[in-house]
């Protein structure tokens, strides 16, 4: 089958200059088909960060490193600090809890409804996130949420104790709804395949520790070092949540940015590009952690 | 058969306090959107959000925006990836590269990219939708480009084109007769996808001054507390619809790690 698939890919892959694709040369023709995919890609996503990282590195006379310093100024800093620890933390929480929920789910032995239902649950609830995501919570644990009453009725005021759904534990809360399921949708494949081989370690008289240690973590530690990188991305370039939710007074980089720029004008420029080009530069670090997970995945 | 009963504790425990924390919120918002005077229940939010012109002029912008953006997408990924499975293989994992790019730009960077660099100009470029569209259209990249591809894997790409060419058929007549109808369930598992986070998308469309779903939500949400729970009900029975046909069709991730949030 294979061979047979390689002989058909051959015959197609075409000497130089034959007459498969009519006039044009291979070149060309390739190029038809990359051409609208890769200057789409190059005009909207590379150009526009590239013009960031350029904006960021020039002044009225000249190239600058100011702008860039002036992020590493406390205001700045202090929100790249709380958008580190928040997106840290709830990846951190998102992906145990979720590793927690998958792994009961899978092998605890429960009705195997359960599973389908967990995953089709956590599809929903991983997109179900920004305003409405916000409002939700607002409903729940806001100043007249019906769980503050609740609380409140039994003698327990969150408020008057110091607790807000508007600041960072309110934050961690409520991304915690998106992070876990996303975790889940994650590490659930990888789950069932080490759960396969816990059976037959303990088939094989392997205890539970033996297991974790020989088996367990050694299969699990790529995928879960993976989907945690990713939960990390997903909370640091999380916007509308924090905005709706804080109505856009929380000090967080994603923030900063919105309020740079507003109906399609941008106020201070260069400060904007800085404040931008570190949150790139944060994701380019996630990412390329990533790229090295999944080829250690990989081989 | 204590020990099996303790084994069997600590799921059921951990997949109820998930329940909990998943379901209480949910509950809150009905009762919040539902709550009339004096305790009663009233459907006065609801129909307050559904009397609103603005409620479907946003979400009838949003679909169309979204489908428009899925429609770019594919236009742009289907020839690309087509194209690197037939003859290129060394081009595929450029483009699955530049598909998976947009993680490292989120969105409210991308837009203020875009406004930066086209924004002051003048020309199609500088206008707002096609700033909004183009971002929308890197933002369903990822996604795309998966489905897709895992499409393209699960059949014979070379042989289905050459029995397509030699029996006369020319390139456009292939993509649209032999390829695009074998990518049909791909292609729909990645729409519903991109609508479901298009469709909720805030960050771009209000830096840009859409009157988006997203946006409406939040500007109503603002003003009227039950309103804005009422609104939270009916974008999480739009995620539900869509999440829910996109398993329907048994493929494709429901897993995404951008857009609306």
């Amino acid at each position: 089958m294979q061979q047979g698939m390689e002989r058909v890919e051959t015959a197609l892959a075409t000497p130089r200059g034959a007459p498969l694709g009519g006039r044009v040369g291979p070149l060309a023709e390739s190029a038809v088909w990359f051409v609208p995919f890769l200057a789409f890609s190059l005009s909207f996503l590379v150009l526009p960060a590239a013009g960031l990282v350029a904006g960021s590195l020039s002044g009225a006379h000249g190239p600058t490193l100011r702008y860039l310093l002036q992020v590493l100024q406390p205001q700045y800093l202090i929100a790249y600090k709380a958008s580190i620890e928040l997106s840290a933390v709830t990846a951190a929480l998102g992906g145990i809890l979720g590793v927690l929920l998958s792994w009961a789910v899978v092998a605890g032995g429960l009705p195997r409804l359960l599973r389908s239902t967990l995953l089709t649950f956590s599809g929903v609830a991983s997109n179900f996130a920004g305003v409405p995501l916000a409002f939700a919570f607002t409903s729940t644990l806001g100043p007249v949420g019906m769980i503050t009453l609740l609380l409140d009725r039994f003698g327990l005021n969150l408020y008057q104790r110091g607790f807000t759904l508007f600041g960072f534990t309110g934050l961690v809360l409520t991304y915690l709804y998106f992070q876990i399921p996303l975790m889940v949708l994650l590490i659930t494949p990888a789950l069932e395949h080490a759960a396969r081989w816990s059976e037959a370690a303990a088939n094989l008289g392997a205890s539970t520790a033996v297991y974790w240690w020989r088996i367990g973590l050694p299969i699990l530690r790529l995928p879960l070092l993976g989907a945690a990188l990713l939960l990390f991305g997903s909370g640091f370039g999380a916007y509308a949540t924090a905005y709706a939710l804080t109505s856009g007074m929380i000090n967080l980089v994603p923030i900063l940015i919105g309020q740079e720029m507003s109906g399609n004008v941008v106020y201070s420029p260069a400060l904007g590009d800085a404040l931008a080009v570190g949150m790139i530069v944060v994701m380019a670090v996630v990412f390329l952690g990533l790229r090295l997970v999944q080829r250690g995945t990989r081989t | 058969m204590s020990a099996a009963r303790r084994h069997r504790l600590a799921p059921w425990l951990i997949v109820a306090l998930a329940a909990l924390y998943f379901v209480v919120p949910l509950v809150a918002t009905a009762q919040f959107s539902l709550a009339g005077a004096r305790g009663g229940v009233s459907f006065q939010a609801f129909a307050a959000v559904l009397e609103d012109p603005n409620f479907w002029l946003s979400l009838r912008f949003s679909v169309l925006v979204a489908l428009a953006a899925v429609l770019i997408g594919f236009a742009l990924v289907v020839p690309a990836a087509y194209w690197a499975h037939l003859r290129v293989p060394r081009m595929r994992q450029w483009v699955e590269l530049i598909s998976i790019l947009p993680f490292v730009v989120p969105p409210i960077v991308l837009v203020f990219g875009i406004v930066r660099l086209y924004g002051g100009g003048v020309g199609p470029l500088a206008s707002p939708l096609v700033m909004l569209l183009a971002a929308y259209g890197v933002i369903a990249l990822p996604y795309l480009f998966r489905s897709v591809d895992n499409g393209l894997r699960s059949m014979d790409v070379p042989r289905l084109t050459e029995a397509a060419l030699s029996l006369g058929a020319g390139w456009g007549l292939v993509l649209w007769r032999v390829i695009l109808p074998n990518l049909r369930g791909a292609l729909l598992g990645g729409s519903f996808l991109v609508l479901a986070l298009v469709m909720g998308e805030y960050a771009i469309a209000s830096m840009l001054g859409f009157n988006s779903f997203g946006v409406y939500m939040l500007l109503t949400g603002e003003n009227e507390a039950q309103q804005a729970a009422a609104l939270a009900m009916i974008a999480l029975g739009l995620v539900w619809l869509l999440i829910g046909l996109l398993q329907l069709l048994g493929r494709g991730d429901i897993a995404a790690n951008s857009g609306a949030r």
